[in-house]
């Protein structure tokens, strides 16, 4: 802990004691701040891990389609039936505040409204398994932008969190202690003159009374 | 309007050009920093790119994390999942919290 380099005069103290009020007040807000953000970050967190975990289970089960539906078919033929899509898909970005955290909300807007749009080919020359793995993608596709918004809101707030919590510590454990000390160096300094200035005036006094009448203690 | 994009091998990503989302099938590291840079940069609010292909460029991925857009998302890749995805988010929490409290 430093004693901050200031003069130890009257105008510094109320100086400092009116900075130390508002380093404490920040801090009992950045603490609350902190505190909120982590519970939301938790219970984003839980959401976040179930979530990932059925997107991955379903995209799993995509590629396992995938891939039998590429062992029956050629190549090129697989390409050329996913080559023109009919379904398209545009997403409207929004934003939410949590905490003075701005974070996206997507809102997907589909182009055709049909869900047999997501076939752009013919099944005549297709293996059925490639329809599998195009429906399941399609299924868990309203989960995987769910994932995207609250997969970019944690790494926000993460990132939030940490910042917060620095600035709560910075103010705990260096800002106050350091303001603390210098307003009791100030007034220590200050009370010190005091008692100097008491004193020889004291014995300024004695000299003078001795001095004019012969006055003795 | 904004548009989102699927990132990777091949086999691994056309099934998602029947959604409607827009493919690009590269598997060059060099390829992918200046396609995420490029995608990042225009009207791309989701990007969704394979776990093998995001292990490549890394670095240009963490770029973006503290950005509001784009969220880059990992995704299971053909040959299987490697975790990396889940990986991320006890990284999200480690920042957070300061240790991984989710095991």
């Amino acid at each position: 802990m430093a004693r901050l380099n200031v003069n130890p005069t009257r105008m510094e103290l109320s100086k400092l004691k009116a900075k130390l009020v508002s380093a404490r007040r920040g801090h009992k807000l950045l603490k609350d701040k902190r505190d909120e953000l982590m519970r939301q970050f938790m219970l984003l967190i839980k959401e976040n891990r179930q979530l990932r975990a059925e997107v991955e289970a379903a995209i799993s089960e995509a590629n396992r389609y995938m891939a039998v539906a590429g062992s029956v078919m050629q190549r090129e033929v697989l390409e050329t039936a996913l080559m023109l899509p009919k379904q398209e898909v545009e997403l409207e970005v929004g934003e939410k505040n949590v905490m003075s955290v701005l974070i996206p909300v997507f809102d997907p807007k589909y182009r055709t409204s049909d869900a047999s749009d997501i076939y752009s080919y013919g099944t005549a020359f297709t293996s059925i398994d490639l329809d599998g793995a195009v429906k399941s993608l399609s299924e868990v596709f309203p989960k995987m932008i769910r994932l995207a918004e609250i997969e970019k809101a944690c790494q926000l707030m993460a990132d939030e969190i940490e910042k917060t919590r620095r600035r709560v510590n910075a103010l705990e454990h260096i800002m106050i202690p350091d303001y603390e000390e210098t307003i009791k160096f100030i007034t220590m300094k200050l009370s010190e003159n005091e008692r100097s200035t008491t004193t020889s005036l004291m014995k300024v006094k004695d000299m003078v009374l001795k001095d004019k009448h012969h006055y003795e203690q | 309007m904004y548009k989102a994009a699927v990132i990777g091998d091949s086999a691994s990503v056309s099934g998602f050009a029947a959604l409607g989302l827009s493919v690009f099938r590269e598997t060059e590291p060099e390829r992918i920093k200046k396609l995420l840079t490029r995608l990042a940069a225009s009207e791309f609010a989701v990007i969704y790119i394979t776990e093998p292909a995001a292990a490549l460029v890394s670095d240009t991925i963490n770029r973006y994390r503290s950005s509001r857009l784009p969220a880059i998302v990992l995704i299971p890749a053909i040959e299987g999942n490697t975790g990396e995805g889940m990986r991320a988010l006890h990284d999200s929490v480690e920042k957070a919290v300061g240790s991984d409290i989710l095991n």
